[in-house]
Order: C-alpha cells, then sequence, then structure tokens
C-alpha cells in the first residue's frame, strides 16, 4: 500500500469522524445552528432599526446588507476558524488524544481531513442560515460580482485554516483551558477585522492591527463584491494577498504545532485531559 | 537487581531496546506550606519518574513489567508509544529511534490502556473504523476483522452498534484490546489490559494474547497488577520500583530469588513485596 493512500485514508478517518460527532451530537449542533442564527438576525436587524435610532432617513437596505454580509461571513470565517482550533480540543474531552497522537498519521494529513470537514461543514452551515435570513429581509443582490465572492471566500478560507492551526496549540499546551483561549482570539478577530462596521471606525492602533487581520480582507473584499459588484479582476490582489497571508500563516502553524507537540511530549502535557 | 536476567536475554532480533532512560517531570502542584517564588509562581519540583532504566525484549516474547503505583510502569509504556521523551538515554522499536523516528515506530506498535478511551456516543464499531482508518487499513477488510476479534472477546454482536457510553466498564475495556489487536502490531503494548475485567474476560484476553504472539509473531510489553497473569504469560519479568529496576529474570528465576517460607512454593507476590516492600492489595485499593 502507497505511503499516498495510507495518509488520504488517515485524513478521511478525521472527516468521517468529525460527521459522526455532528449526528452523535445533533441536539448541541440544532442550539449552536439557533445561537448563529438569531446572533446574525439580530445584528441585522440593528441596521432596520438605524433610521429610527438616529432619527435621521438612511439607505436602510444598504445597511442590512452591510451587516448581513459581515454576519454571514463571520459565521462561515469563524466556523472553519473553530473546527480547526477544536481538532486537539475535541480529543481531550474525549480522552483519546493520546490514540491519535500514537497513530501513524502525520500532522499534515491531520490537518488535510480537518480543514476539508470545516470547509464543507461552514459552507453548509452558512447556507442554511443564509436560506431562513433571507426570509426576514429583502436583499437586493442584482448587482453583486458572485464568482468573484467566491474566490475571496476561498482565499480567507486559506488564512483561517492557519489561524486555526495557530489556536490549536492552545489546548495542546493548556490542557484544562485551552479550548477557552481561543474564543479569546476568535474575539480579537471579531472586534479588529471590520466585520460590522468599517475598519475607519476604530482607533489608529487598532487599525494598524486590522491591517494583518485576513478577515479585515475578507470582510472589505466580500463587500466589495456583493455590495459594489466590483469585477473580479480588481479583486484579484485582495485574492493574492489572503492566499499569501493564509500560506504564511499555515507554515507558521505547522511549525508552532510541531514544535508545541514536541515540548507537550516532553512536559508530559498529552496525558492530562480536559 | 539481578543481573543474571539481562545476560540470560534469548538470542534473537531485538523488539525493544531501552537504553539508560531517564524521565523527570516537572510539577507546580499545591502542598501545604509550599514555597512560591518572588512572583507568586509555586516553586517547581522535578518528579523523577525513571531513572538509568535498562533492558531489552527479543522478538515474539511476552516481557512483564510489575511495579507499585507510580513506580513508572505507564511512564514507560507512554515512552514507548512515542506520547513521551525520554530526558536521557534511548529507545529502539526493532532498530528505530523512538525519538528520531517516531513514525516507523508508531507503525509497528499499538497500546491498550487501562483507561479505555474513546468517543463515549460513538459505537464500537464506529469507534474501531476510526482506529483502522488512522493506521491506513481497507474498510471492508476491517469492518471484518473488528468483528472478529470483538466476537473472539466474548463481546456480544448487539452491542457492536450501541453507544459505547451504555456498556460496562468491562465490555468496553473489551473494545480496547479489540482496538489493540486491530492493527496487527508488532510490539503490543499493554498497560494492565485486564484491570476491571471479570475472571472470564480476563482468561478471553490472556488467551488472545498468547493467540495473537503465536500466530503473529509479535512481541508484548504487559504492566500489570495480576501477578498470576504475569506468571503465566510472561517470558521475563522486570519489577520496579520508584523508577528503577529492582529485579529482572524469568518468573522461575525470580522466585528463585526468595527462599520459600513454611514449605509452600514461593509466588511473585512474595517476590513482588520482598523486593519492593510494598503489599499488592494495598497498591490495588490506592487506586
Amino acid at each position: 500500500m502507497s505511503r499516498f493512500v495510507r495518509e488520504m485514508r488517515g485524513a478521511y478517518a478525521f472527516i468521517e469522524r468529525n460527521v459522526n460527532l455532528i449526528k452523535r451530537y445533533w441536539g448541541w449542533e440544532l442550539v449552536w445552528l439557533i445561537y448563529s442564527l438569531t446572533n446574525a438576525l439580530a445584528i441585522t436587524y440593528i441596521g432596520n432599526g438605524m433610521s429610527a435610532i438616529s432619527g435621521t432617513e438612511i439607505d436602510t437596505q444598504y445597511v442590512v446588507t452591510y451587516l448581513l454580509v459581515g454576519a454571514l461571513i463571520w459565521q462561515y470565517l469563524s466556523v472553519i476558524f473553530y473546527a480547526i482550533s477544536e481538532m486537539i480540543a475535541w480529543e481531550r474531552w474525549e480522552g483519546t488524544i493520546e490514540y491519535t497522537f500514537m497513530a501513524p498519521v502525520s500532522r499534515p494529513t491531520h490537518l488535510v481531513g480537518t480543514t476539508l470537514f470545516a470547509i464543507g461543514y461552514g459552507i453548509v452551515r452558512t447556507l442554511v442560515i443564509l436560506g431562513i435570513v433571507v426570509a426576514f429581509f429583502r436583499l437586493n443582490l442584482g448587482g453583486a460580482n458572485i464568482g468573484g465572492a467566491v474566490l475571496i471566500l476561498l482565499g480567507g478560507s486559506v488564512s483561517f485554516v492557519g489561524l486555526g492551526i495557530l489556536a490549536a496549540v492552545l489546548p495542546l499546551l493548556y490542557p484544562e483551558r485551552g479550548a477557552q483561549m481561543t474564543n479569546a482570539v476568535a474575539a480579537i478577530l471579531l472586534l479588529i477585522s471590520g466585520v460590522y462596521y468599517p475598519v475607519e471606525t476604530l482607533p489608529t492602533w487598532l487599525q494598524t492591527i486590522a491591517s494583518v487581520s485576513p478577515a479585515t480582507y475578507v470582510i472589505r473584499g466580500m463587500r466589495a463584491c456583493l455590495l459594489e459588484g466590483r469585477p473580479t479582476i480588481e479583486l484579484l490582489p485582495t485574492v493574492f494577498r489572503l492566499v499569501g497571508i493564509g500560506l504564511a500563516v499555515i507554515f507558521a502553524g505547522l511549525f508552532v504545532f510541531r514544535y508545541v507537540e514536541r515540548y507537550a511530549k516532553r512536559s508530559g502535557r498529552l496525558k492530562r485531559s480536559g | 537487581m539481578t543481573t543474571q536476567g539481562l545476560e540470560r536475554v534469548i538470542a534473537g532480533e531485538r523488539a525493544l531496546e531501552v537504553e539508560q532512560v531517564r524521565k523527570v517531570f516537572v510539577r507546580r502542584d499545591r502542598k501545604k506550606g509550599e514555597k512560591r517564588t518572588r512572583f507568586g509562581r509555586r516553586k517547581k519540583e522535578h518528579v523523577t519518574a525513571l531513572e538509568g532504566i535498562d533492558l531489552r525484549v527479543s522478538r515474539g516474547k511476552v516481557f512483564g513489567v510489575l511495579g507499585p503505583n507510580g513506580s513508572g510502569k505507564s511512564t514507560l509504556i507512554r515512552l514507548v508509544s512515542t506520547l513521551l521523551l525520554p530526558d536521557a538515554g534511548a529507545i529502539r522499536v526493532f532498530g528505530h529511534d523512538i525519538a528520531k523516528d517516531p513514525f516507523a515506530v508508531k507503525r509497528m506498535i499499538n497500546r491498550v490502556s487501562v483507561d479505555a478511551a474513546f468517543f463515549k456516543k460513538f459505537s464500537p464499531i464506529e469507534n474501531l473504523m476510526y482506529a483502522a482508518r488512522l493506521y491506513g487499513l481497507e474498510a471492508k477488510q476491517a469492518r471484518a476483522k473488528m468483528r472478529e476479534i470483538m466476537k473472539r472477546l466474548g463481546l456480544e454482536e448487539e452491542s457492536f452498534d450501541q453507544p459505547m457510553e451504555h456498556m460496562s466498564r468491562g465490555m468496553q475495556q473489551k473494545v480496547a484490546v479489540a482496538r489493540g489487536f486491530l492493527t496487527s502490531p508488532i510490539l503490543l503494548l499493554l498497560d494492565e489490559p485486564t484491570t476491571g475485567l471479570d475472571p472470564h474476560s480476563k482468561r478471553d484476553v490472556q488467551g488472545f494474547v498468547r493467540e495473537i504472539r503465536e500466530t503473529h509473531d509479535a512481541t508484548v510489553l504487559l504492566t500489570t497488577h495480576d501477578m498470576e497473569e504475569a506468571d503465566r504469560l510472561c517470558h521475563q519479568i522486570a519489577i520496579i520500583d520508584r523508577g528503577r529496576i529492582v529485579a529482572l529474570d524469568t518468573p522461575e528465576g525470580l522466585k528463585a530469588l526468595v527462599p520459600s517460607e513454611d514449605g509452600a512454593a514461593t509466588t511473585l507476590e512474595d517476590v513482588f513485596i520482598k523486593l519492593t516492600g510494598h503489599e499488592f492489595e494495598d497498591e490495588e485499593a490506592s487506586k
């Protein structure tokens, strides 16, 4: 049997395991979906109520679409981030981490399986939420560049895979609280990346940090496609930047993960479960 | 430590070589009256789990490791499993160093530990299929093999698709044993595999260990609290205490170290108590 076939079987193990986890914890999945949906609705209703809040006439439909794009894209990116960062946390919770780390499967293979699942799961989940949300609001995406939006989203996915790997080292380093620490990483990205407001409204020092967040470029690019209908050719620099950042973060993530895994094996941190 | 043991190692291919292995853990545990650093952190405490461990296991043999709780048995198994890295010394599995070539080692080993760790909401089949895929096994063959092993271990077929959380501790442990055997390892690491099993199940597992050794030419490293099990299965036994080997020999060789009392034949338990100063039942009770 070739090494490639063996590694692909290994990658599929993680896809199948994660699908089984969704099936077995379907109640939790439902609760999580309702939470995400109500969150997206609540944020979008802020746009609907802007005229009433400010007492001035504004383009409500534009604001609603602006917020909805932010809410849905963040929903998709955060699903990828959490699905990958939880690849260690799940093993900690179930106590199986030693068996997975003992198996003859390389960490990149582990990552490929988890990433393929995360992207598929993120797309399905976001489409379900989108399908429900459009029933609540009248959206006008007539002039949108959907093809460009998909391209931006794929570039953004690469970046978030890298961020997910970096965050996955936290449960490896801190068995008890590592998984919760990843929430702080996601919250910081949400704050600085202009998900619900233009980055320019942030203090200058936060804008500087925002310039290194891949989410900033994904959200900006998606709005340019969906709200302004910018042609794909104009979006290519953003796509290349996202892929560039993504690859850099993935390699950095793999390097850090390998280092931390070795540290965990030296210090005996694989044994303790959270 | 008896030196005869090391000298009596049966000639042949070395399945496992452990050379002068040392493992120390750093802890910051809470203690009454503990000292703290200037910055309020608990001071580090160095706990030596293994010190200068030396052993060699020939291919196809069952090597037992006996010792009180906290003596370093599980640390040794984790080191060979590539889950820990030694602070000093070297461990080789069929010539492959666990630190330098862990991937090659992982393909040759599997482990059954006392804590049957599974995805508790998954069925035995789902858990074993996950393990099979991680080891690159073909799904159809793996499914047939896992059913065969589980039946052989006395698991009811109706339980194959039930969530693990609904199974008894003993049944879960049998699935853990099946997971260890599924990938046909040539070095099988058994860390108290029969703890918690009823006598009948114990015999099933012990019979299967013997069978896999004979039919598959597997080598077994076994830690156990069951002296009869060690006596029945092991070709050689090391007794470790406080991270050091205090005796290493065949079961008969170890028994010869302790003179019989009241005319009764010396048992491994007598040897264990004599060499470690621990009552075995106390150790079991303190678990």
